[in-house]
């Protein structure tokens, strides 16, 4: 794909983010698809091109009465949102629809609306992972970290940092869920989860939603809002079965979205001004960081430790407080797009200065699935 | 009204034979008799050359402990927390989710890499879970 020939003209997250128990699952979609459509100047009938997870694209569409000549259904996660904005920027491009709105919404918390996950008896994971008392992502996401510490000789202590660094993120932004300032010993202090890791380094339960309009480049000019350019995608998936992994030293998906994104970008580790990693858990920026190029994974814990992370630091990462602090609502790749857009904007609550390129990765299921986005306001 | 139960695997054709194995004491993996890769889980191909020609064969039952949490909150259903998920390398290669038995689920006695054997539990008189303890000698 060429680079910087789609771009976001339209981005919105849920009018209310957090708990919201008056409204279902399908009604949180519409109303981020609302904002979102507002936020372009658009109308329901200029959208010509769909794309959502979990939920069905004719679910969805029909809901908010759009007549798509395209759709995308990819399902693969979290980071489903990173692979709909990569499979409609070359849609854009091949001519197949003009204008694509993306969403997500997720009744996380309130659980109205949304139908319950569940493993199949006779799939691979009900044989081969359920019957040892795996039981939501807390039990499964965290398996490899203990051996990705043995490997790169990391501390629980600089894991517990992710979390307190994005803690100090998320005080700069009214709408994160949690706002108080933590140390690393209150960290290491919340009550245990799954063993190595505590509260404070899983992410919160939360309902929201959020949605992007994407177009072309050369109609991106005429909307209302500064453009934000798809300059590099990248995505892959490895195995839904987290004990099936190729190894726990890294992901195989992250190794391979993040570097196609950055090569077809034209891009350097040095020219990104900012970063989301998806942090559904406090191991996952280590991974990213490694599995992206920034470093070598055995440099990741200091480095956040020693607060190159944090505000004033030489790489912002997670400047919304993520996943840990900011919102999460099950699927959280779509919070890490909408806080890179806003950064490309300018709008940010917690605006990196001057920043021109960013690095959004994400991740879906337990390390299943992975998609990475660069954006630049600079065409 | 009746415990909750422990999550019970439903086998397919493409599986049965592990569940048969495990229920006659038998660890059964498979090996490419193509390229001689051998994997987890079963399927009757191979995931690495596409051969079709595949055999089955019992496993040694010995490995080593590569990685694990232990679960507090929330438990699965007919599990009592503390418990570790684990998952074992095993001396063929391939890697599989297990608990550890005979062996205080504790970051103090469950030590990276440390020798493990299989045991064998039955759920019920159609399913035998493989489980794994702390290697004797």
């Amino acid at each position: 794909m060429r680079k910087n020939q789609v771009a976001v003209v339209g981005a919105a997250e849920t009018t209310e983010l957090g708990v919201i128990p008056n409204m279902s699952q399908l009604q949180l979609h519409a109303d981020a698809a609302l904002n979102a459509i507002a936020d372009a100047g658009l109308k329901l009938s200029d959208i010509d091109g769909f794309a959502t997870a979990v939920e069905t694209p004719q679910q969805v569409c029909h809901y908010l009465g759009i007549k798509p000549t395209w759709v995308d259904g990819t399902s693969v996660g979290g980071c489903s949102f990173m692979l709909h904005v990569r499979h409609a920027a070359a849609a854009i491009e091949a001519g197949l629809c003009k204008t694509v709105l993306i969403t997500h919404a997720e009744s996380g918390k309130s659980m109205i609306g949304k139908a319950p996950r569940s493993i199949p008896a006779d799939s691979l994971q009900g044989q081969f992972e359920a019957p040892y008392g795996v039981y939501g992502p807390p039990s499964m996401f965290p398996i490899p970290v203990l051996r990705f510490m043995k490997t790169y000789g990391i501390t629980h202590e600089q894991l517990a940092s992710v979390a307190v660094v994005q803690r100090e993120w998320a005080a700069k932004n009214p709408r994160a869920m949690m706002k108080d300032p933590i140390t690393v010993a209150d960290v290491l202090n919340s009550r245990m989860i799954a063993y190595p890791f505590r509260l404070l380094q899983c992410c919160l339960v939360t309902d929201g939603g959020g949605a992007l309009i994407l177009t072309s480049a050369d109609r991106a000019r005429d909307f209302p809002r500064k453009p934000v350019y798809i300059m590099g995608t990248g995505e892959s998936v490895e195995t839904p079965m987290v004990s099936q992994m190729e190894t726990f030293n890294s992901s195989r998906a992250f190794k391979t979205a993040g570097p196609l994104a950055f090569k077809e970008a034209g891009i350097a580790h040095g020219d990104v001004d900012h970063l989301m990693i998806y942090d559904a858990f406090a191991h996952l920026p280590l991974f990213g960081l490694g599995d992206l190029g920034f470093m070598p994974h055995e440099e990741t814990g200091s480095f956040i430790a020693d607060g190159n992370t944090r505000p004033g630091g030489k790489l912002p990462l997670n400047t919304n407080g993520g996943g840990l602090s900011y919102m999460h609502s099950g699927m959280y790749g779509m919070y890490a797009l909408q806080e890179s857009v806003r950064q490309m904007r300018g709008i940010a609550p917690a605006q990196v200065p001057n920043a021109k390129i960013s690095v959004c990765h994400g991740v879906g299921g337990m390390f299943a699935a992975s998609g990475t986005i660069v954006f630049t306001n600079e065409r | 009204m009746a415990e909750p139960q422990r999550a019970r695997p439903k086998p397919t054709p493409e599986t049965q034979h592990f569940w048969d194995g495990t229920k006659a004491g038998e660890l059964r993996l498979q090996r490419c008799d193509a390229c001689a890769h051998v994997y987890f889980p079963p399927r009757p191909f191979c995931p690495s050359c596409a051969s079709r020609k595949v055999s089955v064969f019992k496993a040694s039952g010995k490995g080593f402990l590569y990685s694990y949490v232990i679960n507090h909150r929330p438990a699965a259903p007919g599990f009592t927390p503390p418990y570790a998920i684990a998952v074992v390398e095993l001396a063929e290669g391939p890697r599989m989710m297990s608990n550890i038995i005979d062996c205080p689920q504790t970051p103090e006695a469950l030590e990276l890499d440390m020798k493990l054997e299989v045991a064998f539990e039955a759920l019920d008189d159609k399913i035998t879970l493989p489980v794994f303890r702390p290697a004797k000698g």
